[in-house]
């Protein structure tokens, strides 16, 4: 009995998850595309996909060894961009937390955006799910995206390598960042962040070293962190 | 375009794949259920929208498809982007406008 829900409960989250496959699969073609174009081979962006298997990070660290930023800023910058990952698994820690120890490593290897967003929805509506069936969903929500993602970045490698260079794919990375913030911008303070980041990067990008875009982002940060406390206490005030 | 040393390449793939894992087995695996102080949290709300900004930027005022001639055409290109993400809150929609709006840039750059 426990073995069939725990079975349903994952192909529901293969059903779930399948939408996605929509935005994995083409940011997943322009990582490889890329990737080709500034000079990796195909199994190497494939392990890139594999080990890193985060796709904001891979973008980020791609174009900052592009322009021959030293290691140190490429591992910074490409795990700062993907700090969410780390709000993800504290939050999804009540609902798993109490899973075996392999699965729980194996699930924080699987914490993507899309799976996240659709396991935080389904365990909150439906708390009477086990512990066994939710590991089961949330493992089911990457059923087609993470192979989805490997698939695309092997296929996006292959192309790439026929691209020619005149076509000046390098300005294709920021208009993917772009789409990729636009949505992101959700609150006042969300804009405020963005927008101090970029006033701060333009002249910080003198700088040595790619130094510029840490200083920018932490500035963004403490700007989005003050700015939602500032929101939060006008609210209070106006509401009494 | 300019290769990557395998050097580095194979240092930012170990350090990253390293990395992302620890960010994210931090709290499942460790931290368990334990709260975390909200300052922190409030910063890690907002590490996203000010990094990746910041990084695309110096892209977009000095673009390297014009070797980093400030261009008008590239900023209207980024701006639209942004902003069909923005209001429609629609990442494939927004990098849609964008590619095809980048195709027509490459058509008028001939």
């Amino acid at each position: 009995m426990a073995t069939t829900t725990t079975k349903s409960a994952f192909w529901r989250g293969v059903r779930d998850g399948a939408p996605f496959l929509l935005v994995s699969g083409p940011f997943g073609l322009l990582f490889g595309v890329l990737a080709a174009e500034a000079g990796l081979i195909v199994p190497e962006a494939l392990t890139f996909s594999l080990a890193v298997f985060a796709g904001s990070a891979q973008f980020t660290a791609l174009q900052l060894m592009q322009e021959n930023a030293p290691i140190l800023i490429v591992l910074i910058s490409a795990l700062a961009v993907n700090l969410r990952v780390a709000m993800y698994s504290a939050s999804l820690t009540p609902y798993l937390g109490s899973a075996p120890l392999w699965q729980r490593a194996i699930a924080a290897y699987f914490t993507v955006d899309q799976s996240y967003a659709l396991s935080i929805v389904k365990f909150e509506s439906e708390p009477e799910m086990s512990v066994p069936e939710r590991m089961a969903y949330f493992f089911g929500t990457n059923g087609l995206v993470a192979p989805g993602w490997m698939a695309a970045t092997v296929t996006g490698a292959m192309i790439g390598a026929q691209v020619p260079d005149s076509w000046g794919l390098d300005f294709v990375l920021p208009l993917a960042f772009l789409a990729m913030i636009g949505p992101m911008l959700r609150t006042p303070a969300h804009v405020v962040a963005c927008f101090v980041a970029v006033a701060t990067a333009l002249p910080a990008a003198a700088l040595p070293y790619n130094l510029g875009l840490i200083v920018a982002g932490l500035a963004g940060m403490m700007a989005g962190a003050r700015a939602e406390v500032w929101l939060e206490r006008r609210t209070k005030e106006q509401s009494t | 375009m300019s290769s990557i040393d395998p050097t580095t390449l194979w240092t930012a793939i170990i350090g990253l794949a390293v990395g992302s894992f620890a960010l994210r087995f931090a709290f499942i695996g460790i931290v368990g259920g334990r709260a975390m102080p909200d300052w922190l949290m409030r910063h890690l709300r907002y590490t996203a929208v000010a990094i990746i900004p910041a990084l695309v930027a110096p892209l977009v005022a000095w673009p390297a498809p014009t070797g980093g001639t400030p261009s008008l055409p590239h900023v209207a290109v980024a701006a639209l982007t942004l902003a069909v993400g923005y209001l429609t809150k629609n990442v494939l929609l927004a990098m849609g406008t964008g590619a095809a709006s980048f195709v027509l840039l490459l058509y008028l750059g001939g």
